[in-house]
């Protein structure tokens, strides 16, 4: 699960680093860039919570 | 009172009110080594927060990358993905390290790799490396510092000056109260800087065009490519962002991040705040807005470093001008004194000692480690004077080389195969070639990271030079023990 945001923001590049469609006023690689920085402490809160049962 | 007076009584007061936290934050008494470097490690989540968020988020996450989105464009975006996946590293590894810390009293990058691997050749080298790769860091804070009061007192104060007078206060500071001062600043300095990035990332599209929608309209018609890689350059294509993002996001691996982590009161701090530490890459998302408003606003500057604070100078009053100069300043001067506390530690512990005063107490230690700081800060000064091409050399390779120092600490924690001379053996071949293909301007090679070819390297003269060196005892010895993080 961890390996996700690698996968999300890096490995993609070149999949996401466009500027159409333009979302929320931005060109498309920086809006795909802000949702990760939002998901990935958000996935990670979960993977926090897996370990620490263990 | 003139714009540029307005605007340095703003500075000054900001860096004297943060300078005398910094003063006033220290414990009363005597403060012996383990406090001066590690706070007792006793800081609980938000304070670890704030020093990490502080050393991450310098003169180079304000000036650095909206000049970057200035020159460059599209690669920049690379810092806001090294930034968050290098938080999942420690994540996974952070805890483990801060309990090998507390067992065995270590304070510094250095002492990890003489508990681990025994000798002192290959900790002094590491520390050796790491004292030039931080004081190389150090003057870029420090010319920062500079450009950052040149530019906002409209030309009235000079580089030399400004660099002179706070460079004397932060190692003021380091010695007198060590980490926790630093750590109080830093609190003064986040606060502002988060301030400064949403005045700065809404304030400049929204004034000079309506908006953060119409501006990047505005700048995708004037140039179509230019917020894609390659960009404004070109060879940092796709394979050259993946490559430096894998490197970059070892950054665990500076000194002053890895003595920080002790600072923590325990391993599970470590690990909360790394889940939380992606969040606040987001204000650097703003200072990009800024950059690509300077890009339409002031264009042709020869330095791309002065042009958010060019944009920021055209745009808003002078008062206003003076709030971003302080928090860029403090944005300097938080990481200079890490850097300073860092480099003298492992300076005074990890080459001093073993090789010149064995028989040394802690005390005699801490007085060596604060005569260092007296020497790392006249060198860093001299170089931010007297800069020069080889030192951009020598910064691109800062970064690259202490990710030289992964493979020795994390085969360390989870692999009993791996020898000292291995490690040493990598090190050297991972600086060496990462540094060949840096100063002949072959970075990046074959469209990867300097760095990046280095540590490949790295890791095959490890495992090539482990696979004939006998088996040595483990230091942190028994490992299932440690390997496990605490409740």
């Amino acid at each position: 699960m961890a390996l996700v945001p690698f996968f999300g923001m890096c490995f993609s590049v070149p999949l996401w680093d466009r500027v159409a469609p333009r979302v929320l006023g931005l060109p498309f690689n920086l809006f795909w860039l802000m949702a990760w920085l939002v998901l990935t402490p958000a996935l990670m809160s979960i993977v926090y919570r897996i370990e620490r049962k263990r | 009172m003139s714009p540029g007076t307005q605007a340095l009584t703003i500075i000054f007061g900001i860096v004297a009110l943060g300078s005398s936290i910094g003063f006033l934050a220290a414990k009363r008494g005597r403060v012996n080594l383990e406090e001066w470097a590690v706070a007792g490690r006793g800081l609980g989540l938000i304070l670890v927060w704030i020093l990490l968020a502080g050393e991450t988020f310098t003169t180079f996450s304000v000036l650095g990358i909206s000049g970057w989105v200035y020159s460059k464009g599209g690669p920049t975006l690379y810092v806001l993905v090294y930034l968050a996946l290098g938080q999942i590293g420690v994540f996974f590894i952070g805890p483990t390290l801060w309990v090998l810390g507390r067992k065995f009293g270590m304070q510094t990058l250095g002492d990890f790799f003489a508990q681990r691997y025994g000798g002192r050749m290959l900790s002094a080298t590491v520390a050796l490396a790491g004292v030039v790769f931080l004081i190389v860091y150090l003057q870029l804070q420090l010319t920062g510092l500079g450009i950052i009061v040149e530019v906002a007192s409209f030309e009235r104060v000079g580089r030399t000056p400004a660099m002179l007078v706070s460079t004397a206060v932060v190692a003021c500071f380091v010695l007198s109260s060590g980490v926790r001062g630093v750590v109080w600043v830093s609190v003064l300095k986040d606060f502002l800087l988060v301030a400064v990035a949403v005045i700065v990332g809404f304030g400049l599209p929204y004034i000079n065009f309506g908006g953060i929608g119409p501006m990047f309209t505005a700048l995708i018609k004037a140039k179509p490519d230019y917020l894609t890689m390659p960009g404004g350059t070109a060879n940092l294509t796709h394979s050259w962002f993946i490559s430096t993002v894998l490197v970059n996001s070892l950054f665990f691996t500076w000194p002053h991040f890895f003595g920080s982590m002790y600072t923590a009161k325990d391993g599970d701090t470590v690990r909360r705040n790394s889940v939380i530490m992606a969040l606040y890459v987001i204000p650097l998302v703003l200072i990009i807005f800024a950059g690509c408003t300077a890009i339409l606003i002031c264009p042709g500057l020869a330095n791309g470093d002065l042009a958010l604070l060019t944009a920021v100078r055209k745009t808003f009053p002078p008062w206003l001008l003076g709030v971003i100069g302080g928090a860029g300043a403090l944005t300097a001067m938080v990481p200079a004194a890490i850097q300073i506390l860092s480099a003298s530690t492992l300076l005074a512990k990890n080459v001093y000692r073993p090789f010149f005063a064995p028989e040394i107490s802690d005390e005699g230690i801490g007085s060596v480690a604060r005569f260092a700081v007296g020497v790392i800060t006249v060198v860093a000064l001299y170089l931010a004077l007297n800069s020069s091409t080889t030192l951009v050399g020598l910064l691109i390779l800062a970064y690259s080389g202490v990710a030289q120092f992964a493979p020795g600490i994390v085969l360390g924690i989870t692999s009993r195969r791996v020898t000292g001379k291995g490690v040493l053996a990598g090190l050297l071949t991972g600086i060496a070639v990462a540094g060949f293909l840096t100063f002949t301007h072959r970075d990046p090679f074959l469209g990867l990271n300097a760095g990046f070819i280095g540590l490949a390297f790295n890791l095959l003269a490890l495992a090539a030079v482990s696979s004939m060196t006998p088996l040595e005892p483990n230091g942190f010895d028994p490992p299932r023990a440690v390997a496990r993080t605490p409740s």
